[in-house]
């Protein structure tokens, strides 16, 4: 359990992606047999064990120790399990605070599958008592379902292909053909079989990707063009028996928006943009904001579903039945997907339509007249491109829509993080309101060269009026040009603003506080 | 509760010797328990501390006037005999023992009961009043094994030499005993220390404490430093001269690292849990093998130790001392 444990520890403390890919990936190499499958089970998120409520825990400490010192100890700590797993007091004949190898993770596993609701508190206090603080923790993180380090399916599976010097997009299409402990994926890995066959399951392929167009133009008789729309791209993959829905990193959302699996019941692979129908667009797609109100949930009410209801509109087809497409030349798999689409849900499922324009000039000038909210600018497509993994040069472009752009005064500035700990690099812009007061509209810690960060960072430090716990107050001087995508209403920020993709343009050194822009200006660019 | 010896938010006033314990503001005549700013301050009329104590002040305040006073020495004050008793904090650290009227009082100042390299370790004194400090207070803090957290670090170390370790630790102790462990441990490279660290180390070093070799983390090339290790005071490490380190892996030695959220919180990657205070154990452990009439709780998380005492129905009260936590933590 140790290994286990410190990987954990170690992925809870490391900031930058790299860093936990190395880990993940030596654990892998180095762990033993089945205890790294379970592992990167638990590290999935594809380990269900649900044997032990949270209310057990907190049972099972108050009768080994004082209530009140529990009560201290977690108004202090915070967290339940680690307040648990700090407090535990193990027996007397034990050394303090030592792992002592008994228990595998594979064991555990096993012991927390097979075990009762009622006998769960009594075998986990005994498990506990042969742990050290890491190891109860990850114990209790276990049995209550949920380990929470911050590191998503994709980049768990991302460090076991690294682990092994494999293609990790190998790994993810053969995963649905595999059960924890993953046995046949190990043996494959190194090397004592063939690639676990993936046939008859959903899995993910990966996306063909865009270059932002940089040329000045290009001919339409080479390229089609269709909107890009602001929501999130989506892979539908069915098998005419069971639907999975994959985000653009692979991780598998199919639980967030289960209407949009349930109505999916072709045997085909999608590729399109996921987004929620407004009641303002008149049934239309509606902005990202709206879609915000969807992602990043594991559970999904019916009241969310009827809010916000999601429908995908269709970009490309990979796959039909049995036959792949992805050979064949865009303007050959477009038709089979026109050819697809009656036999879809309306209701869930249209086609991203194609902008029919003369020559570019005509396109540019459709381009600038839109005004849909979900429209954040415009694909061109060779219409010879197959679908390939990844951003292939000269194939697709995304041309997106000029960005909006404010002049707003930094407020306030906070220490970024890993290489950029030491610089005050994440500000907080405002604009003004009719009583002449600077109200927060939005956030951004990018779009500045390392030479500007420098002076952001000096100009922070010379001009603090307050210091609130890692977070500064400036001086109200300096005005910021800042860049975003669009903007919308917000109930979260006071000024009832929220900026999509804000970045820093330009320091306005030359320009006077005073004369930046104003909150009622912005809502004007509201979308 | 005798009535020649008071507490008051700034200090203990030992009312027959005319003198304060630990005064958070300027006393005429002081008793000082170790070097920490906490519980040593400038500007005292006359200082009582053990010789390693008065030479911190020396070097944190300049010069001020101070009789030395060696651990099982006794000074006699207005009819109290004061004694001076290795705390196993820092170097030099003393908790002090007074006797009068047949009564004795010891206050603890901080102290730790495992083994450091640097001071002398803890004696535990009978007594009927028994002062201590609860900084880690709560049963949640225990510490790990000193030299499993020592080992952690060393394999981060060696397991990334394109980089380095930038370790946190107090400028005064941590610092030092860190220093020594890591040599325990077999480490021998150069370390690397910035310039407000080199004269408390070469001040342990004169009372006989090898750091070994030494060397200023300021006016280095970056290359250099791969590989590494480099201590620096807490409040330094996101500071702008670590900048220039080769990809320091960012790492902390206190007592507070035990709780995620709190190394989390403070951007720390490697969160070593070496504290020079006593955990829960250390501190109900001592109060039962020193076994006081009562016992009198300082500054940290006192409540818990009061319930804890009460539980166990020893008397014991808490004290509100002014102004008295890790220094460095901010």
């Amino acid at each position: 359990m140790r290994q286990f444990s410190q990987l954990l520890d170690g992925l809870v403390y490391t900031r930058s992606r790299n860093g936990k890919l190395d880990l993940i990936a030596r654990y892998m190499r180095e762990a033993p047999d089945p205890d790294r499958g379970w592992a990167l089970a638990a590290l999935t998120g594809n380990l269900d064990i649900k044997a032990v409520k949270a209310s057990a825990i907190g049972e099972m400490i108050r009768a080994r120790t004082d209530p009140v010192l529990y009560e201290m100890s977690r108004d202090y700590v915070g967290d339940l399990a680690e307040t648990v797993a700090l407090l535990w007091p193990k027996s007397e004949d034990q050394p303090a605070e030592i792992d002592d190898g008994s228990l595998t993770l594979s064991a555990i596993i096993d012991r927390l599958h097979s075990v009762s609701r009622a006998a769960a508190p009594t075998v986990l206090a005994q498990m506990m008592d042969h742990l050290d603080a890491s190891g109860r923790f990850a114990l209790l993180k276990l049995a209550t379902g949920g380990l929470r380090v911050g590191i998503s399916a994709r980049l768990a599976k991302t460090g076991f292909a690294q682990a092994f010097d494999l293609d990790v997009d190998d790994v993810e299409e053969c995963w649905h053909a595999l059960t924890p402990p993953y046995t046949a994926l190990f043996d494959w890995a190194e090397g004592r079989s063939d690639r676990p066959d993936p046939a008859g399951t959903p899995f993910f392929r990966p996306f063909m990707l865009a270059h932002p167009l940089e040329a000045d133009s290009v001919d339409l008789a080479d390229y089609a063009a269709e909107w890009k729309w602001d929501g999130i791209r989506i892979q539908i993959v069915g098998t005419g028996k069971e639907t999975r829905l994959y985000s653009r990193a692979g991780d598998d959302i199919t639980g967030s928006f289960p209407e949009i699996a349930q109505a999916f019941a072709a045997h085909a692979v999608l590729d399109g943009e996921l987004l929620v129908k407004g009641e303002f667009q008149g049934g239309e797609a509606a902005s990202f904001n709206a879609l915000q109100q969807r992602l990043g949930r594991k559970a999904v009410t019916a009241k969310m579903m009827a809010d916000y209801p999601a429908f995908v509109r269709l970009y490309d087809i990979l796959l039909h039945a049995d036959e792949d497409l992805r050979a064949l030349p865009w303007a050959d798999r477009r038709p089979r997907l026109e050819a697809l689409l009656p036999s879809l849900d309306q209701d869930r499922f249209d086609i991203s339509a194609l902008i029919e324009a003369s020559d570019f000039e005509a396109l540019a000038e459709i381009r600038a007249g839109a005004r849909d909210a979900a429209i954040e600018g415009v694909m061109l497509k060779r219409r010879d491109s197959p679908y390939v993994a990844g951003r292939k040069a000269a194939l697709w472009y995304k041309w997106k829509r000029d960005p909006l752009t404010a002049d707003c005064v930094m407020m306030y500035a906070q220490r970024g993080h890993g290489k950029r700990s030491s610089f005050y690099s994440d500000y907080t812009f405002g604009c003004w309101t009719e009583d002449g007061e600077l109200l927060p509209v939005g956030k951004a810690y990018s779009g500045f060269t390392d030479e500007e960060l420098k002076w952001l960072d000096r100009f922070v430090r010379n001009n603090t009026l307050n210091r609130f716990g890692p977070v500064r107050e400036v001086e109200k001087s300096l005005v910021l040009e800042v860049a975003f995508d669009s903007i919308h209403d917000s109930k979260r920020h006071k000024s009832g603003l929220a900026m999509r993709f804000p970045r820093i343009a330009r320091i306005r050194r030359d320009k006077p506080a005073a004369e930046a822009d104003t909150v009622e200006g912005l809502r004007k660019l509201v979308s | 509760m005798p009535h020649w010896i008071e507490p008051h938010p700034t200090g203990i006033y030992v009312r027959p010797a005319d003198a304060w314990i630990d005064p958070s503001q300027p006393a005429e005549r002081a008793l000082v328990t170790h070097g920490h700013a906490d519980h040593a301050r400038g500007g005292h009329g006359h200082v009582w501390a053990t010789e390693e104590t008065l030479a911190i002040m020396a070097l944190r305040y300049g010069t001020a006037s101070g009789t030395p006073v060696g651990y099982g020495e006794q000074v006699r004050m207005g009819g109290v005999d004061i004694s001076y008793i290795p705390a196993g904090h820092v170097l030099g650290s003393a908790q002090i023992l007074l006797e009068h009227a047949g009564e004795r009082v010891v206050v603890t100042g901080d102290y730790k009961r495992r083994p450091d390299p640097t001071c002398k370790p803890f004696e535990p004194v009978p007594c009927d009043i028994f002062v201590t400090e609860a900084t880690f207070g709560l049963p949640v803090f225990r510490h790990p094994d000193t030299g499993s957290e020592i080992d952690r670090l060393l394999a981060a170390l060696h397991a990334h030499p394109d980089r380095c370790v930038l370790v946190g630790a107090y400028a005064l102790g941590k610092a030092q005993r860190l220093i020594c462990e890591v040599r325990a441990r077999g480490h021998h490279d150069p370390i690397y220390i910035p310039g407000a660290m080199e004269r408390m180390c070469a001040l342990y070093q004169d009372f006989g404490i090898d750091l070994g070799e030494l060397r200023p983390a300021t006016g280095v090339p970056a290359k250099e430093m791969r590989g590494h290790l480099i201590v620096s005071p807490p409040s330094a490490l996101n500071d702008r001269w670590s900048r220039r380190l080769p990809d320091p892996i960012t790492a902390m030695a206190s007592g507070w690292m035990r709780v995620r959220q709190r190394a989390r919180q403070k951007n720390v990657e490697l969160p070593l849990v070496i504290s020079d205070h006593a955990d829960w154990d250390e501190l109900t452990d001592t109060i039962r093998e020193v076994a006081p009439t009562e016992t009198w709780i300082t500054h940290g998380r006192e409540e818990a130790l009061l319930h804890w005492c009460m539980i166990h129905q020893m008397r014991a009260r808490a004290l509100e001392l002014v102004g008295r936590e890790d220094e460095d933590e901010g």
